[in-house]
């Protein structure tokens, strides 16, 4: 005997993610899920973000990665609020662990909370976490052809953070191309160049944040 | 690797329903997958086959995936089209003000399972 069914797949993951999505919305918090490749740079992004927004937003980091804590001690080393999640070898993050992170935090004193999601750039795109944007970074070692290799990850990002700019002249990074693959994938988004560590073109960057974080 | 995950819920919303039918086994499952999506075809029946192995109620269960191609529609003037995961550009006006209206599937479309029934 056949049974349809028609039910999503990942309908407990979505249905959890929509509950997140009205609690964040309900305490004006805005949640930046943030995508990227092992060493691209996220976590200095995030500080360099933090650095920025800090005294305007009450801010808070939920740090995604298989296992250890270091990314949530340096957070944490700045006196901002930070949650470790270990997937224990999950590649990608799903709303029941984010929820289990944003459960001990205080959200109703909270204006941003960064999502780093597992470095990986392919399995968190199909998972909605209830964020309001997902954002993703390259970094200029990676190459300009990545859009062209992963070409959902820059589908789902509502921005594109090139970081590392200041290694264009070393690594042959076709900017050009670049920013003609990004256009034909997702014609909206636009792409911030900058570096973390210099502080070069964070500013363009977290102004963009900062227009989204007053909104909600 | 998330397709192992993906196929673990699969056969857990499966079993579950093919349990409340009062099913004996699980014969089959058809899954839509969109190929916008990070699901690869091949992994998920690596997932499938594995995941199946052990349990009298799985073991012989088929899995069927039917991969679906992006379909989008032009905002500016109305077409709609069948393009690539790279292509999204309206093949008539050249606007990329588009909407994607199909190839990001994620579904359990049906089942087939053996009820206590069928058998003479």
């Amino acid at each position: 005997m056949q049974i349809d069914l028609k039910q999503p797949i990942l309908d407990k993951n979505d249905a959890l993610a929509s509950e997140l999505r009205q609690r964040f919305a309900d305490n004006h918090v805005f949640v930046l899920d943030l995508l990227a490749s092992p060493g691209s740079g996220k976590t200095s992004t995030i500080l360099a973000t933090i650095d920025a927004l800090r005294d305007e937003f009450n801010i808070a980091v939920i740090e995604g990665d298989i296992a250890s804590s270091v990314d949530a001690e340096k957070i944490k080393a700045q006196g901002i609020p930070a949650v470790q999640i270990n997937t224990g070898g999950a590649c990608h993050l799903e709303s029941a662990m984010l929820k289990r992170a944003v459960d001990v935090l205080d959200l109703e004193r909270l204006d941003l909370i960064i999502v780093e999601n597992v470095g990986n750039l392919v399995c968190p795109t199909d998972f909605d976490l209830g964020e309001n944007a997902k954002v993703m970074i390259l970094s200029v070692p990676e190459g300009d052809d990545k859009p062209l290799k992963y070409p959902g990850v820059f589908q789902v990002a509502e921005a594109v953070i090139l970081n590392k700019v200041d290694t264009m002249p070393v690594f042959n990074f076709d900017r050009e191309a670049f920013d003609e693959s990004v256009g034909r994938l997702n014609p909206g988004a636009p792409i911030f160049p900058l570096s973390a560590t210099s502080g070069e073109g964070v500013e363009a960057w977290t102004e963009w944040l900062a227009e989204r974080i007053r909104a909600v | 690797m998330h397709e192992l995950g993906i196929m673990t819920g699969v056969l857990d919303a499966a079993t579950t329903s093919a349990r409340e039918a009062g099913a004996t086994r699980l014969l089959k499952v058809t899954l839509s997958i969109g190929e916008m999506t990070e699901a690869i075809e091949d992994a998920l029946v690596f997932s499938f086959e594995a995941l199946v192995e052990g349990d009298p109620f799985t073991a012989d269960a088929e899995l069927q995936v039917n991969m679906i191609r992006p379909k989008s529609r032009c905002l500016e003037c109305g077409a709609e089209f069948e393009h690539d995961r790279f292509h999204m550009f309206c093949p008539e006006c050249d606007s990329f003000c588009t909407e994607l209206i199909a190839g990001r599937e994620l579904q359990i479309d049906s089942i087939e399972v053996d009820l206590p029934d069928d058998e003479e």
